[in-house]
């Protein structure tokens, strides 16, 4: 699937859920089923500092797809970084690099990625964008 | 007294309809407004004020002569007039009107620093302090080769006097400390602060950001040398805030947004300013809420701050029992001392989380590290989930806050 049909799905998945209990209660699912990072990654070198809970964030180059794991403290964060995840992994740097992350807004977590910076979420797309455009160039070179 | 008693007093109902903004929902849910200590909301009175002051006088102070101009320079300096006696300073040109607490703190930190800190010399704060009474320090003490010592707190919150005692010397140039702690609300001994810091020949600056809207504050009691605080903590508008300083220190000190390179080079002792307070308000100031913020000091002497303060604590201790019921909370910061802060941490879940949730009902508290990573760093967590009392806050809004974080506990852990 691409970036777009999953979010599509997602954006449709969403829509069955009639208020923002059941919203919220998937994504602290999400949150809690999404596999741990390794724990070598772990450390402040993959940490992206929010101003109120931590995202750690590793990528890898496998077969010309970028792969991400990820986790954070607080288990709201770790569902929308799993939704992160999910949209973004196993695509190419170049996908990844444009992608334009309209779910987001259309599930109606927007506030989330607000530059309040309290949760790392936003500082964690660009950074997915970034190291999905350093590790393109890196295969290049 | 009790608790009835004070309960009925203090009209909280009444209070409420001055408050426009209590009566709108968030999330489809009637707002529960516990983020006080952040920001107060702002009664009709002073809201009204902001209008009149753009519908009938904007105009610059202190320079022209045409009859807007007057008349926006004399309610500006209305409040001037009030706050000399809402803080009890000696004169009114001991007040200086800044944009808030961090502006009132980063004057006397670079005015102060430069016409008495030296190399060698230390400025004490304590643990507990609010960034911005711990960097403008820290910025200081680099530039004029002092040291920075730091009152350590015990587990309650509380500081360690005897550390403090101990760290007192004739090396000792200045002690800036909070009155009330913003993330714990520790009340600190402040009387005992500033009298063995005198004894010491040291002056003491009081961060009152999270203390003028609870507390009756009376400088010349205190005998502080420095007091900070902030307009819009105390349900006056954005943009304005206060130093008062002693008479003394304020002629003593070099101008703070003046030709600060040209002073190095001349004696302190020949160099003349403009005359107080002026001196310290170079540029067109915040006049719309300079001139607003006599409202808000009119609205809580109306009411009075010993009223205030006893029903903000009858509303701190019901908010502390109920909460300590709910399974996994543990409250930061117990201090014998306390004014109308709840920090908790809910076992098991980030602070954040549980922010999250509660919004989604309407609530609104801080979470996270209440720009006090290093008190957060004390006591070895990511931050707390704070709610902040008003006098605007009813019992109904505790338990909307309890049941909120009774919903957050089901749902995250």
């Amino acid at each position: 699937m691409t970036i777009n049909e999953i979010q599509d799905e997602l954006i449709d998945d969403f829509a069955f859920f009639d208020d923002w209990m059941a919203k919220y209660e998937y994504i602290i699912q999400l949150g809690k089923e999404l596999p741990l990072i390794d724990q070598q990654y772990k450390k402040d070198e993959y940490l992206i500092k929010g101003c109120q809970s931590k995202v750690w964030l590793h990528a890898d180059h496998q077969d010309g797809k970028v792969l991400f794991t990820a986790d954070s403290d607080a288990i709201i964060t770790k569902g929308l970084v799993a939704l992160m995840v999910k949209v973004l992994s196993g695509h190419t740097a170049e996908e990844i690099a444009g992608s334009d992350l309209y779910f987001i807004d259309q599930i109606g977590l927007k506030e989330h990625l607000s530059p309040t910076r309290a949760n790392g979420l936003l500082a964690m797309v660009k950074q997915m964008k970034m190291y999905a455009v350093a590790l393109h160039r890196a295969s290049l070179s | 007294m009790e608790r009835t008693a004070v309960l009925e007093q203090f009209d909280v109902m009444r209070v409420r309809k001055d408050f426009p903004i209590l009566t709108r929902t968030v999330n489809g849910k009637p707002l529960v407004y516990l983020d006080n200590g952040a920001t107060t909301q702002k009664p009709q009175q002073v809201i009204d004020a902001i209008v009149n002051y753009y519908t009938q006088m904007n105009s610059n102070v202190h320079r022209g002569v045409h009859h807007l101009s007057q008349l926006a320079t004399d309610a500006f300096e209305v409040t001037r007039h009030k706050l000399q006696p809402f803080i009890h300073a000696a004169h009114e040109h001991e007040i200086i009107l800044t944009k808030g607490t961090t502006e009132s703190i980063n004057l006397v930190a670079n005015c102060y620093g430069k016409a008495f800190v030296h190399a060698g010399d230390e400025i004490i704060i304590s643990a507990m302090e609010h960034h911005s009474n711990i960097v403008p320090w820290q910025i200081m003490c680099e530039e004029r080769g002092a040291l920075l010592k730091v009152v350590p707190i015990n587990d309650a919150g509380e500081l360690d006097m005897d550390a403090y005692r101990s760290m007192l010397s004739d090396r000792t140039r200045l002690v800036a400390m909070t009155y009330v702690s913003n993330a714990l609300g520790t009340i600190n001994p402040v009387n005992e602060i500033i009298a063995l810091a005198h004894a010491a020949g040291a002056p003491v600056l009081l961060d009152a950001a999270q203390a003028v809207q609870h507390l009756t504050i009376d400088v010349q009691a205190l005998d502080v040398d420095f007091l900070a605080f902030s307009g819009h903590k105390m349900y006056g508008p954005t943009g304005v805030g206060v130093l008062y300083g002693k008479e003394k220190w304020l002629n003593a000190m070099p101008p703070y947004q003046s030709g600060g390179e040209m002073i190095k080079e001349v004696t302190f002792a020949k160099t003349t300013y403009n005359e107080l307070p002026f001196k310290f308000e170079a540029g067109t100031p915040n006049i719309e809420a300079g001139i607003c913020l006599a409202h808000a000091i009119d609205y809580l002497m109306d009411i009075g701050l010993d009223n205030i303060a006893r029903y903000e604590h009858e509303l701190l201790d019901y908010a502390t029992q109920r909460l300590l019921r709910i399974p996994g909370l543990r409250i930061i910061g117990t201090a014998k001392e306390k004014s109308s802060v709840v920090s908790f941490l809910l076992e098991g879940a980030h602070p954040y989380d549980v922010g999250v949730i509660l919004d989604k009902l309407g609530i609104a508290v801080r979470t996270g590290h209440h720009c006090t990573q290093p008190l957060m760093d004390r006591y070895g967590i990511p931050g707390t989930v704070r709610a902040s009392i008003a006098l605007y806050n009813t019992r109904e809004d505790i338990d909307a806050l309890v049941a909120g974080v009774e919903r957050a506990a089901s749902m995250l852990i």
